[in-house]
């Protein structure tokens, strides 16, 4: 499998380094090769944050190079701009708006649903992929988080998303 | 064992535990923080020291004793420990002593980007240099070996990049290894710096290192116990080599897939008659390597025709596209990277009233490292100086020396709690020792904590690095024991008008003070609640049983 570059972007505090963690640790659980690159320190001060992650059979450099990123998955509307030159041409930008804020369980799991999103796009399966999830994340905020990789899913144009992967859903419960 | 995700910082941690490293100590500083708090994590005797010299003489001692023992901090840290690193070569140790020096290449967080390559040829003491996480695991047990075997410390290079991505680790089988039972052994004439013991010390050293180098042509060359070896050759093309070490192997294993590539792991001292030889079997030889021509530097001055990148890559990271130019001898201005948006101090942080005094009283404010240096930034600008852990105070007092009176009275000098402790204290020495004519006033913004790094304990919180309670130093009785005449403690949070009255009174007296704005960190205030009430209920287990244990407490 050749490499696949995501970029994760936002601002501190939204969730950036949690969502690339969750997708680092999806592609260890699906056996492949990953690497996971960001700097930490001055961007833990609400400043920009940008997260690589890199999985396929085999991961050389931990960083995407700029203008290479085959999705870049952004979480505040403020950093679309800024990072656009990091997409490869025929990239898949995944931007806020995808997702309706007034739609998300909560307002703190916009990382969840567009890893939601960009599962339709993998081959690593949504399963796995949710699975990371649920392993990062605590157990109260187990139904909130379903719900928002759901709707991420709904939301999403991948063809992993339209033709199902055999995830069937959760039941959106109290 | 399993493929585990690991940042290199949590791989050094793994394989310190595993390889038995007896004590880890060190200082907080971005990117090495994160190994001492893994290593406590995983069940390590890790401790903070209130600075990296101190942590350095703790390790030697220990490594003195016979155990071995880890020490880590950033590279600046280095410059700290650098007095005993020089001469701990000369003593050798006689368990294992590594020191990580965590550099920042790019300077995501650090206030220069020195290369501390030129440390290991300065000191004269052997450097071994991870790529990635199973390296960073990896190469400690055979920087452990090196230490044991030649009796030398062994300094441990890892890069922002290195410390914090994270790739996959498979940890294999732990090979025991004998360790001896920590016991002291007079050894006065290798232990003890007086020159004429000194002297053949140097000559000692010397000979260690020139059999290390020895060794760095063959044995560092083999794989042990199904770990990597330190230095390998991987064959490619004819028509492009390329040397390299650190994270810059990985970018140009990337950006040249058709090239030969020799990657080092012992960067000092080099292997150069290896790469004399690879380099006779290429038509071209380049050396790819982040920060300063190191590695290019010493072949080219041993007579190897290999080709340094341009200068323009000294400076920043390199990634794979920096490193296609530099093997397209490609020198055309790069594009800049993308500006987000700059970080911030917190909006409750506790320092924003001190910093609008500051600005709106046009102080001029010799500042330091840490959080509060965002103070710099916009809205404020409320920052002047900011060179070093501790500067602030004796740039402060040069200020106000030599300052006509009128501007020598607007001088402040603003140190976070932290970095008081770190070397703060010697400058408050000065400070009584030397007063300016028109006084001074020293600021020690007191957050509880080392914020900047991600909130981690120091000797003025009274809590050890895993949170359990410990004695306290005393900031403001540092400085009354010093001699400073007035020594205030304020909530400038809570009391914004009165931190301006006091402050405008002591900017007009001719005199020495210390002012200690002091209110938790916004972001630890809730982890120190919980904290100290877990310190409180320790204290009080610790005394009931003094109390039962004290023959005849139940006498009186």
């Amino acid at each position: 499998m050749s490499v696949v570059n995501v970029v994760l972007a936002g601002l501190g505090g939204q969730g950036v380094i949690k969502a690339s963690d969750i997708l680092a640790d999806a592609a260890l659980r699906a056996g492949l090769d990953v690497k996971k690159s960001e700097i930490h320190g001055m961007s833990q001060r609400g400043g920009s944050v940008t997260s690589d992650v890199r999985f396929g059979s085999r991961v050389l450099s931990p960083m995407v190079a700029r203008g290479e990123a085959d999705y870049l998955i952004v979480l505040a509307a403020s950093e679309v701009e800024v990072t656009r030159p990091l997409l490869r041409q025929g990239g898949v930008m995944l931007a806020p708006d995808l997702i309706p804020e007034a739609d998300l369980p909560n307002k703190r799991s916009l990382n969840v649903a567009l890893l939601g999103a960009l599962s339709t796009y993998l081959e690593i399966s949504a399963e796995v992929l949710l699975d990371a999830v649920r392993a990062a994340l605590p157990e109260r905020l187990r139904d909130v988080n379903e719900r928002a990789f759901e709707l991420g899913r709904s939301r999403a144009g991948g063809a992993a998303g339209a033709s199902g992967v055999g995830h069937s859903g959760t039941p959106a419960g109290g | 064992m399993d493929r585990q995700l690991l940042s290199g910082d949590e791989a050094v941690a793994l394989a310190a535990l595993r390889a038995g490293i007896a004590l880890g100590t060190g200082y907080p500083g971005t990117p090495s923080t994160e190994i001492l708090e893994a290593f406590d994590v995983l069940g390590g005797r890790a401790q903070w020291a209130p600075n990296e010299k101190v942590a350095l003489e703790v390790g030697l001692g220990a490594a003195f004793g016979g155990a071995r023992a880890l020490v880590t901090m950033k590279h600046v840290g280095l410059n700290v420990a650098a007095d005993p690193l020089f001469t701990a070569a000369y003593t050798g140790v006689t368990g294992a002593l590594i020191v990580v020096t965590a550099d920042d290449p790019g300077m995501a967080s650090s206030q220069n980007e020195q290369d501390n390559r030129r440390y290991a040829v300065a000191a004269g003491l052997p450097m071994v240099e991870p790529s990635d996480s199973q390296e960073a695991y990896d190469f400690l047990f055979r920087a452990i070996e090196i230490s044991e075997r030649w009796g030398i410390p062994v300094l441990y290079r890892m890069t922002t990049r290195v410390c914090h991505s994270k790739s996959i680790v498979t940890p294999g089988p732990v090979v025991s290894t004998s360790r001896p039972t920590p016991h002291f052994e007079h050894d006065i004439n290798a232990r003890v710096m007086i020159p004429a013991n000194a002297r053949p010390a140097h000559r000692r050293l010397r000979a260690k290192l020139a059999e290390i180098a020895a060794w760095g042509e063959g044995d560092a060359w083999n794989s042990v116990a199904g770990r990597a070896p330190l230095n390998r050759v991987e064959p490619g093309g004819t028509a492009l080599g390329i040397v390299t070490d650190g994270v810059a192997y990985l970018h140009a294993a990337e950006a040249a897939p058709e090239a030969s590539i020799l990657k080092i792991g012992l960067v000092n001292p080099l292997p150069v008659e290896r790469v004399r030889a690879f380099a006779a079997g290429v038509a071209r030889t380049v050396v790819v390597e982040e920060g300063d021509p190191v590695i290019a530097d010493t072949l080219l001055a041993a007579g190897i025709a290999v080709e340094a990148k341009a200068e323009m890559y000294r400076f920043g990271e390199l990634d794979v596209t920096r490193v296609r130019r530099i093997l397209a001898r490609d020198v055309s201005p790069e594009t800049p990277p993308a500006r987000g948006k700059p970080p911030e101090l917190c909006p409750a942080c506790p320092y924003h009233a001190v910093y609008a005094t500051l600005k709106k009283h046009d102080c001029i404010a010799a500042g330091d490292i840490g959080c509060y240096t965002l103070g710099v930034l916009p809205p404020y600008g409320a920052m002047d100086t900011c060179v070093a852990m501790g500067a602030s105070i004796g740039v402060g007092l040069g200020l106000r020396h030599v300052l006509p009176e009128g501007e020598a009275r607007r001088v402040v000098s603003i140190i976070g709690d932290s970095t008081f402790v770190h070397s703060g204290i010697s400058g408050l020495v000065e400070m009584a020792y030397n007063p300016p004519p028109t006084g001074h006033v020293v600021i020690v913004l007191d957050n509880g904590t080392t914020a900047m790094t991600g909130q981690q304990e120091h000797p003025g919180t009274g809590r050890t690095l895993d949170h359990g309670p410990t004695n306290k130093l005393s900031i403001e009785g540092i400085a009354e024991a010093i001699g400073i005449p007035s020594v205030t403690v304020i909530d400038a949070y809570a009391e914004p008008e009165e931190f301006e009255r006091l402050l405008l009174e002591r900017l007009a007296v001719p005199e020495l003070s210390v002012i200690v704005a002091r209110r938790p960190c916004i972001l630890a205030a809730a982890d120190i609640r919980r904290w100290e009430q877990g310190a409180a209920e320790i204290r009080a287990q610790i005394a009931a049983q003094a109390a039962v244990c004290e023959p005849g407490a139940g006498d009186r």
